[in-house]
């Protein structure tokens, strides 16, 4: 079945806040292996002008992947999610998350097409604080194989 | 940083644990990263690692280059092939390369790549970063 073209444009109602912890951080960090001690020691961090501990760059797709599955388990979309592989991700920052931080996503469907049989949807989700402080903007490509 | 400068490769050894410990602390629990039997019938080589856990690597080596854990302004990459992970204590290897774009600004633009088995894992791979 393919993709609902209807949900072009599409905004999703924003996510409910999401409280950024300083042990999701570090937990975040060291699976990675990224061990700056401003990913993990506040002192670090506030001696880089920062509140608290800092996210890494990829640290968002923690909130986004989240605030995506709304669309994921929309049957109205018609995404078959056991064809989805990632095709693009970008991240583009006003400024990077810090412990603290409280976060609400805002998904909109930028572009749905398709090449040959396979199609591709483009979602942006808007990362911003509860009192509309933006942060971060992130964008994910999928592409669903086709048969 | 200059511009065509070749920053140095830097090699991260990815093994299954690092998948599973990844898949915990993301949330990313698609079951292609952690069972054989599940990635198999879905038509890939093995279990694969998560294409953010190879960004993130690449994120490393950036916040690496540049010696700051905050400078990433812009980040992108175009996933193009799976990087497998067997299952064994030494699993595979990713290497992380960037040269130099342009300076401008307080500004730099690097053009990176991610290689595993001597093949590219990304395409159109780029980061913006404050200098």
């Amino acid at each position: 079945m393919p993709l609902n073209r209807s949900y072009i444009g599409r905004k999703l109602p924003p996510t409910a806040p999401y409280l950024v912890g300083r042990e999701k951080i570090r937990e975040f960090a060291t699976a990675i292996g990224a061990m700056d001690p401003a990913y993990h020691d506040p002192a670090a961090a506030r001696a880089l002008g920062y509140p608290d501990v800092v996210a890494p760059p990829t640290f968002p797709v923690v909130l986004t992947m989240a605030a995506n599955r709304l669309l994921r388990d929309d049957p109205e979309l018609g995404l078959d999610y056991s064809r989805v592989v990632h095709g693009d991700q970008r991240f583009s920052y006003t400024r990077p998350v810090v412990a603290g931080d409280e976060l609400v996503c805002t998904v909109v469907v930028e572009e749905i097409s398709s090449r040959g049989p396979h199609e591709f949807i483009t979602t942006r989700t808007d990362v911003s604080t509860v009192d509309g402080e933006a942060v971060v903007a992130v964008w994910a490509k999928l592409v669903v194989r086709g048969e | 940083m200059e511009p065509g400068e070749q920053l140095p490769t830097v090699t991260f050894q990815v093994t299954r644990a690092d998948l599973v410990r990844y898949a915990g602390a993301s949330g990313d629990f698609n079951p292609i990263h952690w069972s054989e039997r599940t990635a198999r019938a879905v038509g890939l080589p093995g279990v694969i690692a998560h294409g953010m856990y190879t960004m993130a690597l690449v994120g490393r080596a950036v916040t690496g280059w540049v010696g700051s854990p905050d400078a990433v302004l812009d980040f992108s990459v175009r996933f193009t092939r799976p990087v497998p992970v067997p299952d064994d204590d030494v699993g595979t290897e990713v290497q992380v390369t960037g040269t130099v774009r342009s300076v401008a600004d307080g500004r730099a633009e690097l053009d990176l790549t991610a290689t595993c088995q001597g093949q590219k894992v990304l395409n159109l791979a780029r980061a913006v970063v404050r200098t």
